[in-house]
């Protein structure tokens, strides 16, 4: 189930990009096959994650959520890693690399900014000039991220083209590669994008999965049946799953953003969830699940959370979807608003919206009984860069 | 008409080409193919809007949303293109997400049914076209490669010997849009590239002197985007500014 041939996850997945990128694709992939297992990398990247990202995250007892619900709920405390999300498991293995590579330059898009933020604290401590793309509404609703940013040394460079949200920024970000694809490195967010993106993205980040294994046998004696993670372009979703994939008895939930309801418009999804209901496509790179009009036009997305806000998700996940591995679900902006409070109330951890999403589906499907005894829920990251946001949203109350 | 024939009309007049491209939809497109044509376009190059057009820069990405909010779409490209009353190869220039959709068998079909006689994808790799490329065989139908100045070796020479029409000589690194040099690496790139097949440089081609000069470097053709747009998307005295344009560059060639 896992990679079928170089790239291609059943029809998913492949590599639609323009030519002057196909070079650069072939160097990542050939640097990534000649480090991912040298002693000198790993250990390396062991360093950067335990003493610099704080890893491993704990895999934490809600006691609380746990007596609400009826069920034994875990939380992978994502939250507590450096820079406040999952991200940074990426863009360490990722600066890692393109430092080994003699790459100088970094460049990323941001949907959030937490991906951003991740990148400054990478491109800051190995010393490497980082730009960030960033639609201009995210820079509206992410401020503080964006001053993050700025005080890491990054520069923000605000994408005011189409939806002016993710997928934008990650075109920029592609034209910003094919202009300077020699001594840059696109770093990219998720695990999206043409291969070997998807793969070396998934890798990176199972650092979560691999940590909850043996986390959870300690302190159950075994196995979770049901892991439950947010999904936007599917990253923290695809870490925390990976390691179990082959074990068909556990339950994996990929949670999308539901946003105001399941309706689109002429030329706007009002959620996201690509993974639910979008059909085969090509965007940015790969084929994959996305959210289009009859033609093919990329409709824009919604949801209260900027992270999960995009048209298409990753490819390996579009595949666990089609043979029916993985559960896609949705959550709405309503049921994750509740959530985002529930946690803080209740255990006194304020997640991040995109979190919440995952929290919320708990909230739906504890009475359903697909979920079994113990669950594990993906904390990707924390909530502090979405104070603002839900302030404004529910009007100061 | 089939490109072939476009290039060895023009060879015999020792002539290079100018390849126009404009956005379907953005403005009157039947009367600028019209102007294009009648001031010396040998081929012209019809853009298909899609929303996200990663290989474009601001120009064009305007002109692309202009020609989507005027509500141009598949079905209505291929009528539009249906009733152009002119003698020379049209081609279809879009993103790949728009010919999967509707499906390769139909939309090459319906290339060759409305007239359209070549396929340019900017994000199409030589990995994953091998399905349009049958079903450009089958639709008598050729499917232009770009190369760039990064495509070299083995990688090179497979994409030439995959090419038919011509092969799309990518002039720099970077998006589409208007500039008034030639780089280094432009004329590098024509040298590098050995075949048969006619190669035409695009990417920031907008002045004579650049035409003058890619053609002394061996190129049998040059391709002139942004620098047409703009004047589209002025909206000011249009017919005539690219009647000049076209004109000027096109007596470059010669
Ligand atoms: C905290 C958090 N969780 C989840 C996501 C969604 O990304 P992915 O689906 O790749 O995990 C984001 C994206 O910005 C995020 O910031």
């Amino acid at each position: 189930m896992k990679n079928q041939f170089k790239g291609k996850f059943g029809q998913f997945g492949g590599q639609f990009i323009p030519e002057v990128l196909m070079p650069a694709h072939k160097e990542l992939e050939a640097a990534y096959e000649q480090w991912k297992n040298d002693p000198r990398f790993i250990k390396e990247l062991d360093y950067y994650r335990r003493d610099f990202a704080g890893r491993p995250s704990p895999l934490y007892y809600a006691r609380r959520l746990s007596k609400k619900y009826g069920h034994k709920v875990y939380l992978k405390r994502e939250d507590l890693i450096h820079g406040g999300a999952h991200k940074l498991n990426n863009t360490l293995g990722q600066a890692l690399l393109a430092k080994y590579m003699g790459k100088r330059r970094l460049i990323a898009e941001t949907g959030a900014g937490q991906h951003g933020v991740a990148t400054a604290i990478v491109g800051a401590n190995m010393g490497m000039t980082t730009q960030i793309y960033m639609g201009v509404k995210d820079m509206e609703r992410q401020r503080m991220n964006v001053y993050r940013m700025e005080l890491l040394g990054a520069k923000v460079i605000p994408v005011t083209s189409g939806s002016q949200t993710l997928k934008d920024a990650i075109n920029e970000a592609m034209r910003d590669w094919v202009t300077n694809v020699e001594d840059t490195h696109y770093l990219i967010g998720s695990v999206v994008g043409a291969h070997p993106f998807p793969s070396i993205v998934r890798d990176f980040q199972s650092v979560i999965g691999i940590e909850t294994e043996a986390q959870i046998i300690e302190q159950e004696g075994r196995l979770p049946d049901s892991i439950i993670a947010c999904t936007g372009g599917g990253s923290n979703a695809i870490g925390i799953f990976y390691p179990f994939i082959d074990n068909t008895e556990i339950d994996l939930f990929a949670v999308e953003a539901g946003g105001m309801g399941m309706q689109s418009t002429k030329t706007a999804a009002l959620h996201s969830a690509s993974l639910c209901v979008g059909e085969d496509g090509i965007l940015h790179g790969a084929r994959t699940k996305i959210l289009q009009d009859p033609y093919g036009q990329i409709l824009e997305s919604c949801s209260v959370s900027a992270g999960l806000d995009y048209s298409g998700v990753g490819p390996q996940l579009a595949y666990l979807a089609q043979i029916k591995r993985i559960k896609p679900r949705t959550a709405s902006d309503k049921e994750t608003l509740a959530a985002f409070h529930e946690l803080s109330e209740i255990e006194g951890i304020i997640p991040a919206l995109e979190s919440a999403h995952a929290l919320a589906y708990l909230a739906k499907a504890a009475d359903k009984g697909e979920l079994g005894e113990i669950v594990v829920i993906n904390l990707s990251g924390r909530g502090d860069k979405d104070l603002e946001s839900v302030l404004k949203l529910e009007g100061n109350k | 008409m089939r490109i072939a024939d476009k290039f060895n009309e023009l060879n015999r007049r020792d002539e290079g080409a100018m390849i126009a491209y404009v956005c379907a939809g953005d403005g009157d497109t039947p009367g600028i193919v019209h102007t294009l044509v009648n001031a010396g376009a040998d081929i012209v190059e019809l853009g298909l809007p899609f929303s996200d057009p990663v290989a474009e820069g601001p120009t064009i990405q305007a002109s692309i949303q202009r020609a989507l909010d005027n509500g141009m779409n598949t079905d209505r490209y291929f009528a539009m293109v249906k009733d152009l009353d002119v003698n020379i190869p049209l081609l279809v220039m879009t993103y790949y997400n728009l010919i999967f959709k509707r499906g390769l068998k139909k939309f090459t079909a319906d290339c060759r049914d409305s007239g359209i006689t070549g396929i340019i994808v900017p994000d199409l790799s030589m990995e994953e076209s091998g399905e349009l490329e049958e079903c450009c065989i089958d639709n008598e139908i050729d499917l232009i490669y770009l190369v760039t100045p990064v495509t070299k070796g083995e990688r090179l020479d497979s994409i030439v010997s995959r090419s038919s029409g011509f092969i799309y000589l990518v002039s720099r690194l970077g998006v589409t849009g208007a500039r008034d040099d030639v780089a280094v690496s432009t004329k590098e790139l024509i040298n590098r590239v050995k075949t048969d097949i006619p190669k035409a440089v695009g990417f920031g081609i907008s002045s004579r002197e650049q035409a003058v000069e890619i053609r002394k470097g061996g190129a049998d053709g040059i391709i002139v985007g942004s620098a047409l747009v703009d004047i589209i998307g002025s909206g000011h005295d249009v017919t005539n500014r690219l009647d000049a344009l076209v004109r000027q560059i096109k007596s470059g060639l010669k």
